[in-house]
């Protein structure tokens, strides 16, 4: 039995191993070692021999590389058929994807494959044992997925007892990337991508794309005023946009108020869409809901705008301006334009 | 030429007005206490469906949906909207499947009704967020899929183009069919209810409506056979049980918490100038701002 932790690596658009899945090398580096097994990973992709450098400093132990032109861009079917295959061959224990628009459509497929489980948009993966009274039986080393669950409205910890491997997607900025002190190079696994796919697996074929490059980076941003559905409306909105000007900052929003139509879904922190950890997040009119805490709970510090002093977002921040955003917001900016001259 | 397209929906509990006793002690969800809807982006999956058809002579929506007896209610809003036929999948034995068990069922009521052309599905339901079960459905059925669709480009020849969205832009692809779709909520909103679908419709039953209604009733049936909402059970599928509910679902829960954070030590203030002037300062001086 291997049993090892297997990542699955995407390639960006520039051809780079995205973040997500550094990340992912970071969190499966931590994971690896206390389960004393050996981290892998599968990158799939066209001219990719540039990506060994790349997972190096990530303490990877071993980097399977599919490299055929017909792999970049995704396309489903080939990459979902060659990641079975190698997960299946080499006994994975543990598979970790990115929860990404490439991850949420390769690894639910992958699951189905294997008759294993899969747990979309973990926000914390722990190594822990389970008991089971019935049967008397202790489970080892089990990875728990935690997440929000239910609309955001609880955490659930999910394990897959019986059936392995181990699958979860993870959304970016959730881990920490971090480079590891190791002078060990990865052994280098070429896949001979012929003996894995049919030509009945590219029955799809792109026939046109338009990658635009990012324009809205809330992730790095340092000051982050964001907006839940107690802001009421899309023009009091702008309100945000004026301190965020002010501070140097970029505007976030919750769910709720991304539902509601008052931001753009690239601005959403959370759970289903981006983690940040500012040094500043100014939260107005945001209750707290799980959802949302999950992917701004990090922050240095927290300001809460909300005419509700007991909403649970109250508990989490460090000040807590008691009244709506329309009376605080003009004099934050007030305020402090006359103290930093 | 007909075209038959498959609806895959769900009716789910409404994640945005949640009570406390919304969690069963298992860790399952206590539907019966919830509101319940018709899962978001699967309307945005019907108006797709109902784009296709459109643009194709003969073609026959078909909704399918898996869950208690009730979820016939959005089958029958689904035909107010413009489906022609429904399946509801209901059985004890399906309770507490997770996406994998879910999946397998659905799979075997889609090969149930084939041969078909597209099966078309919302991205991701509210209750779960997931967006496992249509590449599920799938792979079980053995056919490509395109997840994330945003528009239905149209047909050439016999094969389906359709807008895809990523982080970053969009792709188009193309695929020959059977093809199964997942549809985000950026693609067109499902149009409102037909005044005379309605009223055709209404008055369309499962076999366990049926059971409750009046000798009358069962003879308006007889002769409106497009009343009949199918409905299946596990027998019905030929399903092997081992492959459902909980003993089915690889994934089990845990544990489940409400949420509790720990308690920081915060500052409460007014509204007022002098608060909010005295805080900008502290701010300033502490460097978190300019």
């Amino acid at each position: 039995m291997k049993k090892n932790l297997f990542v699955y690596c995407e390639i960006t658009e520039e051809g780079h191993i995205a973040d997500v899945s550094l990340e992912l090398c970071s969190k499966g580096y931590k994971l690896a070692k206390e389960l004393k097994v050996k981290l892998e990973a599968i990158v799939l992709g066209s001219k990719i021999d540039h990506v060994v450098d790349e997972l190096t400093p990530y303490g990877v132990d071993t980097i399977y590389l599919a490299d055929d032109k017909r792999l970049f861009p995704f396309l489903n079917m080939p990459h979902s058929r060659i990641v079975s295959k190698l997960l299946t061959e080499n006994e994975a224990d543990i598979v970790l994807f990115g929860a990404t628009s490439i991850g949420r459509d390769l690894a639910p497929r992958v699951a189905s494959t294997l008759r294993c489980g899969l747990t979309a948009d973990c926000t914390s993966l722990v190594i822990g044992d389970h008991y089971v009274k019935k049967t008397d039986t202790t489970y080892k080393n089990l990875l728990y997925q935690i997440r929000p669950a239910f609309g955001g409205n609880i955490v659930a910890t999910i394990i897959n007892p019986d059936m392995h491997p181990q699958m979860a997607t993870v959304r970016e900025g959730v881990m920490k990337k971090e480079e590891v002190r190791t002078k060990k190079t990865p052994a280098i696994i070429k896949v001979d991508v012929s003996k894995y796919v049919e030509d009945a697996d590219f029955a799809v074929a792109i026939i046109d794309r338009h990658i635009e490059a990012q324009k809205i980076n809330i992730k790095g941003a340092q000051i982050i005023v964001a907006g839940g559905y107690g802001v009421g409306s899309k023009e009091n909105f702008n309100l945000l946009y004026d301190l965020a000007a002010a501070f140097g900052g970029e505007v976030g929003a919750s769910r709720a108020a991304v539902d509601a139509g008052f931001a753009p879904h690239e601005r959403q922190v959370g759970q289903t869409g981006v983690t940040v950890r500012p040094k500043l997040y100014i939260a107005c009119g945001i209750s707290g809901a799980v959802q949302h805490t999950a992917g701004m709970a990090q922050a240095a510090q927290i300001i809460s705008i909300n005419s509700d002093p007991y909403a649970p977002i109250s508990q989490l921040a460090d000040y807590n301006i008691v009244g709506t955003v329309e009376e605080v917001i003009p004099k934050m900016i007030k305020y402090y334009r006359q103290n930093s001259k | 030429m007909s075209f038959k397209i498959l609806v895959l929906a769900k009716q789910v509990p409404d994640t945005r007005n949640v009570g406390k006793d919304a969690m069963k002690s298992d860790g399952t969800v206590n539907r019966a206490v919830l509101p319940a809807i018709f899962n978001p982006e699967d309307l945005n999956a019907l108006e797709f469906a109902l784009r296709v058809k459109e643009q194709k002579e003969g073609a026959e929506i078909t909704i399918i949906t898996m869950g208690p007896p009730r979820a016939a209610e959005i089958i029958r809003e689904g035909m107010y909207r413009g489906a022609d036929k429904g399946v509801l999948i209901t059985d004890r034995k399906f309770a507490g499947s997770d996406t994998l068990a879910t999946s397998y069922a659905l799979s075997l009521a889609v090969q149930k009704l084939a041969p078909f052309d597209m099966v078309i599905a919302g991205r991701q339901a509210i209750d779960g967020d997931t967006a496992q079960v249509g590449p599920q459905v799938a792979e079980k059925v053995n056919i490509p899929q395109i997840t994330y669709a945003e528009e239905f480009v149209g047909f050439n020849g016999d094969k389906v183009q359709v807008k895809r969205r990523l982080e970053r832009g969009v792709e188009v692809l193309e695929s020959a069919c059977p093809v199964l779709v997942t549809v985000h909520s950026s693609a067109a909103p499902c149009r409102v209810r037909n005044a005379k679908r309605l009223m055709k419709y209404k008055h369309a039953k499962t076999d366990i409506e049926l059971q409750e209604l009046s000798e009358d009733y069962l003879k308006l049936f007889e002769s409106r056979p497009y009343l009949k909402i199918m409905q299946w059970s596990v027998e019905d599928l030929n399903a092997d049980v081992d492959l459902l509910g909980l003993s089915g679902s690889p994934t089990k829960v845990k544990t489940i918490e409400s949420v509790v954070f720990t308690q920081k030590e915060s500052i409460t203030m007014s509204a007022s100038d002098a608060d909010v002037n005295k805080l900008m300062k502290s701010l300033i001086s502490s460097h978190v701002l300019g």
